[in-house]
């Protein structure tokens, strides 16, 4: 058994693993038993897994038409000269 | 064996995180719309060679992260991986992370930091030498995985995760400027304990 701060320590040092859905199922439930009793925890986990959304949100792009129909029009070249 | 025939079908609707891709790497729309087009080109080109059942999008950023090194980096001077510098773990928490809770409860802290904008979170991205944008970008827009961004990348998994830690927390420094311009923060000093 490991005390709790170790847990605290090992639960921070294993965000992004966590995250990033890189751990092994163990590791993955101990994290989460951890952080359903230690808010001082969860606080960073909420905050990172928000950041990581938007992110992800505000980055995404819309493919210009003209781009669409350019790849289409080469495509459909390359595969009359086949 | 792929069947090209069914190439349009398969790989159009990822087109649009392709283009993504392309514009943080080239960050320039002209280069990135070029450099999807070669992108497809290549890849239709090459499809009998893609595996059926395995992961169509990880070959195609494979082909795109190849197409983009090969062409168009050649252009530029080799990126700088020295000039991140040390930054803390938990950099933007530590700073704004408290606010929220000022602003009673986990609905502020989402409204918190949807204030940067898509041009902002765009930049701060873009802002990151090229090594450290590419696998964070995979990473956290794309979602791959560890083991997908060393294929797509050809590096091993442990340098994926060695640039992702420090990418993510130069981006997270990026981010926190545009907070204090914002007015969401007030700057401090780095040395400072926060």
């Amino acid at each position: 058994m490991s005390e709790p701060k170790s847990q605290c320590q090992d639960a921070l040092h294993e965000l992004y693993g966590y995250l990033d859905g890189e751990l092994t199922d163990d590791r993955r439930a101990a994290i989460h038993r951890h952080l359903d009793e230690c808010q001082p925890c969860a606080e960073p986990y909420d905050f990172e897994a928000e950041l990581r959304e938007v992110v992800r949100r505000k980055c995404q792009e819309q493919v210009p038409d003209s781009l669409m129909a350019k790849v289409r029009a080469a495509l459909a070249d390359e595969q009359s000269q086949a | 064996m792929a069947d090209q025939a069914t190439f349009a079908d398969q790989t159009m609707d990822l087109m649009p995180s392709l283009y993504a891709a392309a514009l943080r790497m080239t960050r320039n729309p002209a280069d990135a719309e070029d450099l999807v087009q070669e992108t497809y080109l290549r890849a239709y080109r090459g499809f009998g060679g893609f595996q059926e059942g395995t992961n169509l999008k990880a070959w195609l950023y494979r082909i795109l992260t190849n197409t983009y090194i090969n062409s168009y980096r050649a252009k530029k001077r080799r990126p700088d991986e020295t000039d991140l510098g040390e930054v803390e773990d938990l950099y933007l928490y530590r700073r704004i992370g408290g606010l929220e809770t000022a602003m009673a409860g986990r609905s502020a802290e989402d409204e918190l930091l949807d204030r940067f904008t898509d041009t902002e979170v765009k930049q701060a991205l873009e802002s990151l030498p090229e090594n450290f944008r590419m696998a964070v970008m995979l990473a956290d827009v794309e979602g791959f995985s560890y083991k997908e961004i060393a294929d797509i990348l050809e590096i091993p998994i442990g340098t994926v995760m060695s640039r992702l830690h420090r990418g993510r927390k130069a981006l997270q420094k990026q981010l926190y400027e545009f907070a204090v311009e914002h007015n969401i923060a007030a700057r401090v000093p780095d040395d400072a304990n926060v």
